[in-house]
């Protein structure tokens, strides 16, 4: 066996962004490394003069960036629009470069590139300078917790090799990152069409005497060390073969977990000592950061997927309020106050964005005031999760510190945060005990108290229907309280306009309301439009299983247009009237309510009949 | 000298493998493996038999039989799901196999169509898989360079580059509704090279047509293809000989060239990966009906 594939295996591994503005020459650049440490077979060669020659840009040259254009889509246009991850080796090292595309519409797949790399370079045109997205490549890089930058100012054949055209690009750049958090940048002067200071020393720029790119990634340290740092272990699932074993299995985070040792569960604060630290290939004495072990702990101690093990000296903070810096990839805008799901590495949560406090300007790094991100916004946000997770600050820690926001109707993945800081801690607000509780309410008044939420469009009939079914409930002697869309707007509501983010805290609120009338042992219908399914969710999410009955009042658009007893269809159609719901304001119809009433073809009266008729179904009246 | 504080990429690219199956185990409701029989595939069992032990892997594993495979490929099968006490589901495309679909009469395209990507669809559907875990690798092809570990499928199994979920740090997105399902890569960061290092790393078992043999092949469009069995058609002068050859990959007998080579044990075919001239998937026939072909597949479903 060779040196080389001895080498090889004891190798490190070298994550690396590659980033830059379009036509700066980025895939190119990354063509050439792989191409020059011999990874592109001769098969891969040929078809890439076929593609030089059909879509390239090169003349005769083979055009290296057609190596990492994958998609055909992308192809046809010529540009990238996707992370790509490519790999070489070298007897040092191993590398992955997540090439991530420089439109500025696609801070998206910047951020993905950087969440998992170690370094960056940052291409720039020698011609050009340092532009705008050069900064906001610095900006994100850095956000995103990558320490080690380097600048590749390319096309130095096309500038005349000139140093002092390199000298003052490498001078500015350095400027600019010093407000930013690198442990190093480096500025390295190249032509990736031509090879030169890539892989292999340029002639024509004797004058630098630097390390050449791929020279400079093997020998960078980016080892943070994050093994000297405090135990982080993430239980992803429990090991239960059988009754006799019960293990964790999850991964190191950071620190090292010994066998012996004691650790702290951080969200119970439960003690326990390592056991056992299990692997296939026998039991371990210690496992460092990075390794995937399953731990058996001395004691039996609740826990479960979620949970993280600390050692007891250095904990994690605990809170269902913090600070975050929040990346937008979403078309659309974030809405304050709606509930997403946040998944922390291993823990998902219900958790809102309370407030945005400012938009980062990722050009100037100034602080915008601002009351939304749209697609590509960078902001500081405030959190609030619905229970307690366990995290550190994304500066300290990029595996603890990290989160990713799901929309709860598509699922797709609408964000991502790193926590900057805990805003409350859990530990310092606890629930008042109450001693006469919902349950004794609900005797007292001889009834099960529960929510039916009306949601239709406007004039489908809602708060005629709930107010003829409040109206026989008290005939019955029930106790009960109908909340009105309107009404609730001139009152508690009174600050909230019709904006998408104001319909949401209108909703929240009212769901909050109605809770507490529920608490209270009153059977309490609400009758609000409430167009969006994901707050209608979120307010069904409020109450206990079984206390929460959607009602659809469905009336077709055209009906209710026709109807119009307030008059605002019509307003709506003259543009006097804004994001009416309907008209330029989407309604999602609920996909598994309760209760439908296709009010169409029948009267009121009807349908009040069919909701008592439901009511006494449920046993919530008798 | 004190343990080594840092892993080395070999152990890197384990742990992030044990990783992802332990996520599928833990997010998904009814995953399965699927197996391919190749190097590949050794590898994938062999973490997963890692990433759950003691217990055994939460889940089966599934072969899509295309009845074409090499016969030293179905012993081997059936010899590591014994070994290694797993559950194996085989499936057939059975209405494929009425049709009469071969890889002589229908042409690759259609075969690799009709009896691999309809017949994983069928069992993925036949079974109600929400998660199948599968052996691709980024560095295989260019299409596959931007494939995230978590690949969403719409109901019906389509792939849509447009529709995939942005995939930061190690958190990954598994939700699903409905029949929408997910492709999972454990080996998405693994190279060709970095396969057969941890083959030999950790001794695992693979077919041994992947070792250099006295074999009977016939020369075809410039590939070695073997006679496997005497279904093999050949053409008028064409006449099976020994040669020395081992397979890079491994698939369906008449559609999968084999290189000449001497390399005949792990250790010799790193030292000729090491120095190799052509890519692995070079001997694919499938691959090449068009420069693009790999995308166009994906779109309807293929692994």
């Amino acid at each position: 066996m060779s040196g080389f594939s001895l080498l090889a295996s004891r190798s490190s591994l070298l994550r690396v962004l590659a980033c830059g503005s379009v036509d700066d020459g980025k895939s190119t650049l990354i063509g050439r490394l792989v191409y020059e440490t011999g990874a592109v077979f001769d098969d891969q060669l040929a078809a890439l003069k076929r593609d030089s020659r059909k879509y390239g840009t090169t003349g005769e040259d083979i055009d290296f960036a057609l190596l990492l254009d994958g998609l055909e889509a992308e192809r046809e246009q010529g540009i990238t629009i996707d992370v790509a991850y490519r790999y070489f080796a070298t007897a040092r090292r191993k590398f992955i470069i997540a090439d991530a595309p420089g439109h500025e519409e696609y801070t998206r797949n910047m951020a993905t590139g950087a969440s998992n790399s170690d370094a960056a370079v940052i291409l720039a045109d020698a011609r050009k300078g340092v532009l705008p997205q050069t900064r906001r490549h610095a900006h994100i890089a850095s956000l995103l917790g990558i320490r080690h930058v380097i600048l590749a100012v390319n096309k130095m054949d096309l500038a005349g090799y000139s140093q002092s055209v390199f000298s003052d690009i490498a001078g500015e750049f350095g400027q600019f990152t010093e407000k930013l958090s690198f442990a190093g940048v480096t500025a390295i002067p190249v032509s990736a069409r031509r090879g030169e200071n890539v892989v292999r020393r340029s002639e024509q720029m004797a004058w630098y005497t630097g390390p050449v790119l791929l020279e400079h990634l093997e020998t960078l340290d980016v080892d943070a060390d994050v093994t000297r740092m405090p135990l982080r272990f993430a239980v992803q699932w429990v090991n239960r073969p059988n009754g006799d074993f019960r293990g964790f299995a999850g991964t190191v985070l950071s620190g090292v977990v010994s066998e012996g040792q004691e650790i702290v569960v951080a969200a119970s604060g439960s003690h326990s000592r390592v056991r056992r630290i299990v692997t296939h290939d026998g039991d371990l004495k210690e496992a460092i950061t990075g390794q995937a072990v399953t731990l058996v702990l001395a004691d039996e101690i609740g826990i479960s997927r979620g949970d993280v093990l600390t050692s007891p000296q250095a904990r994690c903070e605990t809170a269902d309020q913090f600070a975050a810096h929040v990346i937008w990839f979403a078309r659309d805008e974030m809405y304050p106050h709606r509930e997403y799901l946040l998944k922390f590495g291993n823990q998902t949560v219900p958790g809102r964005i309370t407030a945005l406090k400012h938009k980062l300007d990722v050009n100037t790094l100034e602080h915008v005031a601002a009351r939304s991100l749209h697609l590509n916004e960078i902001g500081l946000c405030n959190v609030a999760t619905r229970s307690a997770v366990a995290f550190d600050s994304y500066d300290e820690n990029r595996e603890t510190g990290a989160f990713i926001i799901i929309d709860r109707q598509s699922n797709a993945t609408l964000g991502a945060g790193m926590i900057a800081f805990a805003l409350r801690r859990a530990a310092n607000v606890h629930w008042q005990a109450l001693e006469v509780n919902a349950e004794a309410r609900a005797r007292v008044n001889a009834q099960t108290p529960c929510a039916l939420w009306f949601t239709g469009l406007s004039g489908a009939g809602k708060s005629t229907i709930a107010n003829l079914v409040e109206k026989r409930l008290f005939a019955d002697g029930r106790r009960s309280y109908l909340l009105d869309g309107d009404n609730v707007r001139h009152g508690l509501n009174r600050d909230l306009g019709f904006t998408a983010t104001d319909r949401i805290e209108n909703i929240r609120r009212v769901a909050e309301v109605s809770r507490l009338f529920v608490d209270a042992g009153l059977i309490t219908l609400v009758s609000f439009i409430s167009p969006f399914a994901a707050e209608r969710q979120m307010a069904r999410e409020l109450f206990q299983p079984g206390q929460f009955h959607e009602i659809f009042v469905d009336t077709p658009l055209d009906v209710c247009k026709e109807r119009d007893p307030k008059g605002l269809y019509a307003r709506a159609a003259g543009g006097n009237l804004k994001n009416f719901t309907g008209i330029d304001s989407p309604y999602e119809a609920p996909l598994n309510p309760e209760l439908t009433l296709a009010t169409a073809n029948a009267t009121p009266e009807e349908l009040a009949d069919r909701v008592i008729t439901y009511l006494k179904s449920r046993r919530l009246i008798p | 000298m004190g343990m080594p504080k840092s892993l080395t990429h070999l152990q890197r690219l384990e742990s992030e493998a044990i990783r992802i199956f332990r996520e599928v185990a833990a997010e998904f409701r009814n995953p399965v493996l699927l197996y391919s029989i190749g190097k590949d595939s050794s590898v994938l069992l062999h973490l997963a038999m890692k990433a759950f032990y003691p217990a055994r892997p939460p889940f089966p594993v599934l072969h899509i039989d295309t009845t074409w495979k090499f016969r030293e490929m179905i012993a081997f099968r059936d010899a590591t799901a014994e070994r290694l006490g797993v559950e194996l589901l085989v499936h057939i495309n059975r209405e494929g196999l009425k049709r009469g679909i071969n890889p002589f009469d229908s042409g690759s395209s259609l075969h690799t169509q009709v009896m691999k990507t309809e017949a994983l669809r069928q069992a993925l559907d036949r079974h109600q898989f929400d998660a199948a875990i599968g052996g691709a690798r980024r560095d295989e092809e260019k299409s596959r360079a931007k494939e995230r570990v978590f690949s969403f499928r719409s109901a019906g199994h389509a792939w849509d580059p447009k529709t995939q979920r942005p995939e930061l740090w190690s958190i990954y997105n598994t939700r699903l509704s409905g029949d929408e399902s997910m492709r999972v890569f454990p080996l998405s960061n693994w190279t060709e090279l970095d396969v057969w290092q941890y083959i030999q790393q950790e001794n695992i078992p693979v077919v041994p047509l992947y070792f250099a043999s006295e074999r009977p092949v016939v020369r075809r469009a410039g590939s070695w293809i073997m006679v496997d069995d005497d279904r093999m058609r050949l053409q008028p002068g064409e006449q099976a000989e020994m040669r020395l050859v081992r397979f890079r990959t491994l698939g369906c007998y008449p559609l999968t060239g084999a290189i000449e080579s001497t390399a005949a044990n792990v250790p010799e075919i790193i030292e000729e990966l090491l120095s190799a001239a052509s890519s692995e998937r070079q001997g694919r026939a499938i691959d090449h009906d068009e420069s693009t072909s790999m995308e166009k597949k994906k779109r309807e479903g293929y692994f």
